[in-house]
């Protein structure tokens, strides 16, 4: 909010490098404290400031470029204007991927967020334990490929002990990753196993932010646990929930590990997620070009919701003070 | 994860427990057990004997105890004993993986963190021209999602001759990601100005300031950030699958990936895969193990991400 006042103001006569080059000697402690400032700047930078420019800046310059071309790695990148975007539209794969993508996003931050506010909430109001907090942490510290490897072993349709318990509750077996209707939500639900720890942090530091004496006040008022969820906790926590928010559905659009290690995009395509695609598409077909084009794409698609949510959720605002 | 650290709770005194409250409690033990049950269920599972598992699949306790699982993970026995046992043969050498995973994770936290700082001081504390618009720059890269930079590195790393080697590996995130850079400006920024003032006035230049004041202040916010760093490289996959080959590169997790697909045509060899998972995660769950309360307290509190 305060851009402006944040800039140095410009009749300061300082600048490191002019003041290198001119020589002049009669300038007061303060400019010359600066002008070594200046130099340190440029040394502490650089290092960030090449890998900036080499690993982040430059690859996504030329991931535009690519997609504008047919590559295949071994030769030459050859422009074709607009050829893999036109191939895009008309892909029914691509569009089935990116169907199955959201459908992934929904269920994965629809259960996660829920599940991580609870555990917040659970961890705020009924104990502010470390080692709870530790124990919920711990999937975290999983890869998604082990996460992946033990749940494909948990719900194994004929030895997992998740099938056993099913089974053993009366119901039949339930085939989780090799059924077209499971298989989304499955996957999506390991990766709530690993990541909800994470998020509940997060939203516990938000609650933390609120001080404690509003909820003596509303219990002084004989409001319950429920009400003063609603009426306290949902409104204070707002800008960090929108955040957080923001943040998991980025991630998990690039859901990619879980899929590659569990049905590898199958059965009959129906876990072939955008980013199993791209990689199919670039490291199987050698189809550089194009899957770069379906990055942009991505790009595009994330770019257009986290523009939409933080203006729905009005993530830069706080209820707070 | 051991001593507790209990701060102020609003435990009602003097109240007996409602429903309302023992129903969380059980809810919260629900968390806890879904939550830790599958890292039993690995070890038990990494324990037995194939035969023994399709036996007895539910048995709560490892079924025909052994140590095979572990043996054939690290690729102790001959491929004649591990096919006997339900593996697939193949050769597999976890060691060496185990080594590539723990130099291009130390790699990448040492180099990131330590770089990331440096430039963090100069953003927060340096004045020079142009420094809001530089950092402004670096904060758009926060927009840009890992998965879009993935297939231009690549070629990048291609060009530079470093694909299959641990350098192609760490390379692209071993300078700064903009979030750490973010981050320690942050804490960098909250440090009250006596404190540089006063090293300055003992006649320390900004150097050493930086790296016998600042740094040592920010012990541990940079060790959280370390910690995370190392485990999210250690537990990175795609970009390590998209450059590496051959065993001289290949990390734990893309062994593992290989190893789950190395299906014998007798079904999956589980207690050997269970086994290479826990060897997998082990690391992390030691190293979160010394450092869990400090790294649990700098999430909670600062929200760290």
């Amino acid at each position: 909010m305060t851009i402006a006042s944040s800039s140095p103001p410009p009749s300061l006569p300082l600048s490191g490098a002019e003041g290198v080059l001119n020589g002049t000697k009669t300038r007061g402690r303060r400019a010359r404290e600066e002008q070594g400032d200046a130099r340190l700047a440029a040394l502490f930078v650089a290092p960030a400031m090449l890998g900036f420019l080499v690993f982040l800046l430059w690859p996504t310059l030329r991931g535009i470029y690519l997609s504008f071309t047919r590559y295949n790695l071994l030769t030459p990148a050859q422009w074709v204007g607009l050829d893999n975007y036109v191939r895009m539209v008309h892909d029914p794969i691509f569009w089935d991927s990116l169907k199955v993508t959201v459908e992934y996003v929904v269920i994965n931050i629809g259960v996660q967020t829920a599940a991580a506010l609870a555990i917040a909430v659970l961890l705020q109001r009924l104990t502010q334990s470390a080692v709870l907090r530790g124990i919920v942490l711990t999937p975290y510290l999983m890869s998604n490929v082990v996460a992946g490897v033990v749940w494909l072993w948990i719900l194994d349709t004929q030895l997992g002990i998740g099938n056993q318990i099913i089974g053993a509750l009366g119901f039949g077996h339930i085939p989780f990753l090799a059924d077209e209707n499971w298989a989304i939500p499955t996957i999506a639900l390991i990766n709530v196993w690993r990541h909800v720890g994470y998020t509940a942090l997060l939203l516990f530091a938000g609650l933390m932010a609120i001080p404690n004496d509003v909820y003596e006040a509303a219990k002084v008022d004989g409001a319950s646990e429920w009400r003063m969820f609603w009426r306290i906790t949902m409104p204070l926590l707002r800008p960090v929930l929108a955040v957080v928010l923001i943040m998991t559905v980025i991630g998990s659009f690039q859901v990619f590990d879980t899929v590659a290690v569990t049905t590898a995009g199958g059965p009959a395509n129906a876990t072939n997620v955008l980013q199993y695609y791209i990689y199919g598409a670039a490291f199987g077909r050698f189809q550089f070009g194009y899957a770069s084009a379906m990055s942009v794409a991505l790009l595009v698609v994330l770019s257009a919701i986290t523009f939409i949510q933080y203006r729905l959720t009005r993530a830069g605002q706080s209820d707070l003070g | 994860m051991t001593a507790v650290a209990t701060t102020t709770t609003v435990r009602p005194t003097g109240r007996r427990p409602s429903v309302g409250r023992m129903a969380a409690w059980a809810v919260m033990a629900a968390i806890v057990l879904i939550t830790l049950l599958p890292f039993y269920w690995i070890l038990r599972t990494a324990l037995s004997t194939n035969t023994a598992l399709a036996a007895h699949p539910g048995d709560p306790l490892p079924a025909g105890l052994t140590t095979g699982g572990f043996e054939r993970a690290l690729g102790l026995q001959s491929t004649k004993e591990a096919i006997a046992q339900g593996g697939a043969g193949g050769g597999l050498k976890f060691w060496r993986y185990l080594l590539n995973s723990v130099v291009v994770s130390t790699l990448i936290t040492v180099c990131q963190i330590f770089f990331s700082s440096m430039a963090a001081y100069a953003f927060a504390r340096l004045k020079w021209r142009g420094r809001d618009k530089v950092f402004g720059l670096f904060l758009a890269g926060l927009m840009v999602p890992a998965i879009f930079t993935l297939l231009p590195n690549f070629v990048l790393i291609k060009e530079l001759h470093l694909v299959d080697t641990l350098l192609g590996i760490a390379l692209p995130t071993m300078f700064m990601t903009p979030f750490a850079v973010f981050f320690l400006r942050q804490f960098f920024m909250n440090v009250p100005r006596e404190v540089e003032e006063a090293a300055l006035l003992d006649g320390a230049g900004k150097i050493r300031i930086f790296f016998r004041v600042m740094l040592p202040m920010a012990a541990t916010p940079v060790l959280t950030l370390g910690v995370l760093t190392y485990i999210t490289s250690w537990n990175d996959y795609f970009w390590p699958l998209m450059v590496s080959y051959s065993d001289s590169s290949r990390v734990l997790t893309v062994a593992l990936a290989i190893f789950r697909a190395q299906t014998p045509q007798t079904g999956y060899d589980w207690s050997g895969l269970m086994a290479a998972t826990l060897i997998a995660a082990l690391p992390m769950l030691v190293l979160f193990g010394f450092f869990a309360r400090r790294i649990v307290s700098t999430i909670s509190f600062t929200g760290i991400k």
